[in-house]
């Protein structure tokens, strides 16, 4: 059944033409927050609403459409999205990065590298950077305008003079086409060295905050550091105990209450792409999984 | 005269139109120098080009003040059309107008008469659509920028001839400055503010 009360993608035209336009300035200048009319969506700030609002104004009927949380597919939020596509808009979905034109993402950035034709849409909580330095709009505004990044540089040493290293691990600040300063999203500062010269378009959208911005593919995306103290993407140092991977960001997950527990990769994707290669970890995926596959073998 | 049921018609389907004009749109601008092609066919008044309508019906709205160049202005059916598909307000004073709409390229103003913008907001600048001769033979333009892999390779025959050197305010300006989605037929190429010229052929 598919209820013919909504506009194509949920949003209404004049909706989508004002969000458009904020996406063509956003790309014009890369790393500058576009304010924009943010809508309220059927869902509560902080489920994605910005994304939501972004993904539905470039969306079209011959996208495929891919949304992650945290790297999985699986999780509420990502399926609740995909799922509110696909009913308001009809679109395809998808779980493989490589298939989709269209990649929502809360907090991560797929380990396959993206290209030319994929869109990657971010989620964003608060799109300023500078926020809890300095809390007054006008001021931040300013220092933006002015290029004004001392008090951000100062953040990064107070880490380094308090804790040895430069502390921040998720939400790393980083500098767009050497001009604005700008927050990736709460993604793990393992993902930003995948900003830089990206082949796809990366869109940012803030429902609550109301900004939009965006990094035009092939743009140079630094993150910010010190020359003695340079940046250093975080892994946990230990293999994926599901595919063994030995370079994809992991997930830290308590498997008991007697301190046990186990790595796996974030982006389930590219886990369950790689168990499928034959590539095994030390707690392997649960065996109902090799005895399906072995079925469909057997089917095949 | 012409009466409203004679104005050339809008997009037969107006959401899925317009989706795929945008995402032409936000490929040029993404990829400066590449030639997008819109796709989706709307009726046009003479002067404006396939691909200028099918932008206007796509991005135009009482939010959006529009400027329009001599050419543009003194045909009827496109204040017509304009005023009756897309509600946009045409402005006397170019320097507070979202979008220009330019047929006759030599008689483009200078470009500080547009909005540029503010440092703080740099995005309420003018978009100028510039109708071209050709987006697919002339001369060679060497660009560089974001959205750009290296160079990117442009054969066109623009007028003015010397839009990019007019366009290096963008350089000096930056982040204020303005966007150029330059437009032939139904080919699209975006050059924004962020683009610079590298060399140019003859």
């Amino acid at each position: 059944m598919n209820a013919p009360a909504y506009n194509f993608a949920y949003l209404d035209e004049q909706t989508k033409r004002m969000i458009r336009r904020a996406i063509l300035k956003a790309i014009a200048i890369p790393g500058y927050q576009v304010p924009f009319a943010s809508r309220e969506m059927p869902m509560p700030y902080g489920w994605g609403t910005g994304g939501v609002q972004v993904t539905a104004a470039i969306l079209g009927p011959d996208d495929k459409l891919k949304v992650i949380d945290q790297g999985s597919d699986d999780t509420t939020n990502a399926i609740s999205i995909r799922k509110f596509f696909a009913k308001t808009a009809g679109v395809a979905t998808t779980t493989a990065t490589e298939e989709a034109t269209v990649i929502q993402t809360r907090h991560r950035i797929p380990e396959t590298t993206l290209s030319e034709g994929q869109v990657l849409v971010y989620q964003v909580p608060i799109p300023e950077p500078l926020r809890f330095l300095e809390p007054r709009e006008t001021e931040t505004r300013r220092m933006h305008a002015l290029a004004e990044y001392g008090l951000m540089h100062v953040k990064l040493y107070e880490d380094i003079a308090r804790f040895g290293h430069i502390a921040t691990a998720y939400a790393y600040p980083v500098k767009v086409n050497a001009r604005y300063v700008m927050d990736p999203s709460p993604t793990p500062k393992f993902d930003n060295p995948k900003m830089d010269n990206c082949a796809a378009l990366q869109l940012f959208g803030a429902g609550r905050e109301k900004r939009i911005y965006a990094i035009p593919p092939y743009t140079q995306v630094v993150s910010l550091d010190f020359e003695d103290h340079p940046f250093e993407p975080y892994r946990f140092n230990a293999p994926c105990a599901l595919c063994g991977a030995e370079k994809s960001y992991l997930d830290e997950i308590v498997t008991d209450d007697k301190g046990s527990r186990m790595f796996v990769c974030s982006d389930t994707d590219f886990c369950e792409g790689r168990q499928a290669e034959g590539h095994h970890g030390s707690l392997s995926a649960a065996p109902y999984k090799e005895k399906a596959r072995q079925q469909e073998k057997n089917n095949g | 005269m012409t009466t409203i049921a004679e104005l050339p018609p809008g997009f037969a389907d107006k959401v899925l139109s317009a989706q795929s004009t945008f995402r032409s749109v936000m490929d040029a601008m993404a990829r400066p120098g590449s030639v997008q092609r819109i796709v989706p066919m709307a009726g046009t008044p003479d002067t404006m080009m396939r691909a200028t309508a099918a932008i206007a019906l796509t991005l135009f709205d009482h939010d959006t003040p529009l400027w329009l160049d001599a050419r543009m202005r003194e045909s009827s059916d496109v204040l017509k059309w304009l005023k009756f598909h897309t509600g946009a307000p045409v402005m006397q004073d170019s320097s507070v107008a979202s979008f220009a709409l330019i047929a006759d390229a030599t008689a483009l103003p200078a470009l500080e008469r547009f909005a540029l913008g503010s440092n703080e907001y740099p995005d309420r600048s003018t978009t100028i659509i510039l109708q071209v001769e050709s987006l697919s033979a002339g001369r060679a333009y060497e660009l560089r920028g974001p959205g750009i892999d290296g160079t990117a390779r442009l054969q066109a025959a623009i007028k003015p001839a010397d839009l990019f050197e007019r366009l290096g305010i963008n350089e000096a300006l930056f982040p204020r400055g303005i966007d150029v989605v330059l437009v032939a037929d139904d080919a699209v190429v975006a050059i924004p503010r962020t683009t610079r010229l590298v060399t140019k052929g003859s």
